[in-house]
């Protein structure tokens, strides 16, 4: 089994256009999240979102390529980018053979469905554009992150819901650690707050009106984010041998099923997914020093989570940091792990917790160290980031720092 | 058909039984049906009725509309169907 490690990071979200921004607004508390500006906002009833604003997609791309890039796969080429250039590496020959992509997604090309059914049923269209399937694709992001760095390996998309870039990562981990693949590039983009996106979740009826508080005794549901985040995970020998900057070490990875209920999370399902990615990383229990939760802030997913934690580490659980970003960026639901490990990072790296902000009231059932409001100091060696989807379907990754 | 009747047959219909084994002092939890097949009810009741209810599944207590009997949701839909054809 070969060691693992992060060599590039690269990202964009509702709290910055790339990893350097974010982390200053997760050190900040800073909410990403407010008023959506998209079309026939109006007829919505949830009319906020973690949404980037301020982002022109001709800044960054040319006519030809914006008629094959939806917006999530312009934030995961965009994120990409950055991630491949900070690690250094360039494809080519048998490197670029054995080096592919996984991402996460859930809604893929929402938006290009969206608009495309809107000028079809709503305004009597009969012709489209032709790049419409390429365009909507769930692997379009991946392909056109193979296609713009000569990555010629393994290469595909992972659709689990709110688990599908964690379960991506968890892949491309698996791929490097066996030795299939020397880099994998990984994360995850979502791009779905457009008008049908948002309203298929309104119908759901667990989205917050005016704010998404994790763990507090006020919280009243979920708030929806856009954007992506991408790594370059490397073979820690390939790494070292061309003298590479470290970001920290992938040490574990696992991932369950809750097999009961479509929606309503299960505590067993979570908390085998949780102990899992301990185990599978042969690291000690007491080691994990802070949580990235997946703390959605719906009455169901946050109590069943801190049970599921407590039940997992015992009396450690007093012990350990746990807080949820989704506070500040909002739940990126395919993308969303892979921003909330950007928090994870900074955990190792900075020393620096990413605090939980809208926390205005303790909840019992949620009666964890959930880091409130304020980011926090600390020295941590090992951390988890939880995901647990729609269908029941749990992933959990656990970062170490590298020594 | 009645207000009444129309929210019995949503109801029996959500729990698959005959509209006469709803009784009026049934909660929905005594009839079988979960908090996804609350939701499905309370979609239909808008549906049927071209009504709004105010109602957040992370909080049903708190939400501006009592489920806590089928006699209440009768009740609170006469009220909302009243309020919302102003």
């Amino acid at each position: 089994m070969r060691r693992v490690v992060v060599t590039g990071a690269g990202t964009i979200n509702p709290l910055g256009e790339d990893v350097t921004a974010t982390s200053a607004a997760m050190r900040e508390g800073r909410c990403g999240i407010g008023p959506l500006e998209i079309r026939d906002v109006d007829r919505l009833s949830i009319q906020i979102g973690g949404q980037i604003k301020g982002y022109a997609e001709s800044d960054h791309f040319n006519r030809q390529q914006l008629a094959l890039y939806d917006r999530f796969t312009q934030f995961a080429l965009l994120s990409a980018r950055q991630a491949i250039v900070q690690s250094g590496l360039t494809f080519s020959g048998e490197l670029a053979d054995h080096s592919g992509v996984v991402l996460g997604t859930s809604g893929g090309g929402l938006t290009t469905q969206d608009e495309n059914y809107r000028a079809v049923y709503e305004e009597g269209k009969n012709r489209v554009h032709p790049f419409i399937v390429p365009r909507l694709m769930n692997n379009a992001a991946a392909s056109h992150v193979s296609i713009e760095w000569n990555l010629r390996g393994p290469t595909f998309t992972v659709a689990t819901a709110c688990a599908s870039s964690n379960h991506a990562m968890g892949q491309a981990f698996n791929m490097v650690r066996s030795g299939m693949s020397k880099v994998m590039i990984t994360g995850g983009s979502e791009a779905m707050l457009c008008f049908g996106g948002i309203k298929a979740w309104e119908g759901l009826r667990v989205m917050s009106k005016d704010a998404c508080r994790p763990f507090s005794a006020t919280r009243n549901g979920m708030v929806q984010g856009e954007g992506a985040a991408v790594y370059v995970f490397e073979d820690y020998e390939h790494a070292k041998a061309r003298g590479a900057e470290i970001l920290c070490e992938v040490a574990g990875f696992a991932m369950s099923s809750d097999a009961s209920d479509i929606v309503t999370p299960s505590k067993q399902g979570a908390a085998r997914a949780i102990a899992g990615a301990v185990r599978d990383a042969k690291l000690p229990f007491d080691s994990v020093g802070y949580i990235n939760a997946h703390g959605t802030g719906t009455a169901a997913n946050d109590k069943t989570e801190c049970a599921a934690v407590a039940d997992v580490f015992g009396h450690h659980a007093d012990q350990l940091m746990i807080s949820s970003t989704k506070s500040m960026h909002g739940h990126l639901i395919g993308g969303t792990g892979a921003v909330e490990l950007l928090a994870c990072i900074m955990a190792l790296r900075d020393g620096v917790i990413a605090p939980t902000i809208g926390y205005q009231e303790a909840d019992p059932e949620c009666a964890l160290d959930v880091v409130p409001n304020e980011a926090r100091d600390a020295d941590v060696d090992v951390v988890l980031s939880n995901a647990f989807a729609f269908g029941g379907l749990n992933a959990v990754i656990a970062l170490r720092k590298f020594s | 058909m009645s207000i009444k009747e129309q929210v019995v047959a949503i109801i029996a219909d959500q729990a698959m039984v005959d509209p006469s084994d709803v009784k009026m002092d049934h909660t929905l939890a005594d009839l079988g049906i979960d908090s996804l097949g609350l939701v499905e009810s309370i979609f239909a009741i808008e549906e049927s009725f071209d009504i709004s209810v105010p109602f957040n599944a992370n909080d049903p207590s708190e939400s501006d509309f009592d489920i806590s009997s089928v006699a209440a949701i009768i009740t609170a839909v006469e009220k909302l169907k009243q309020e919302q054809s102003k």
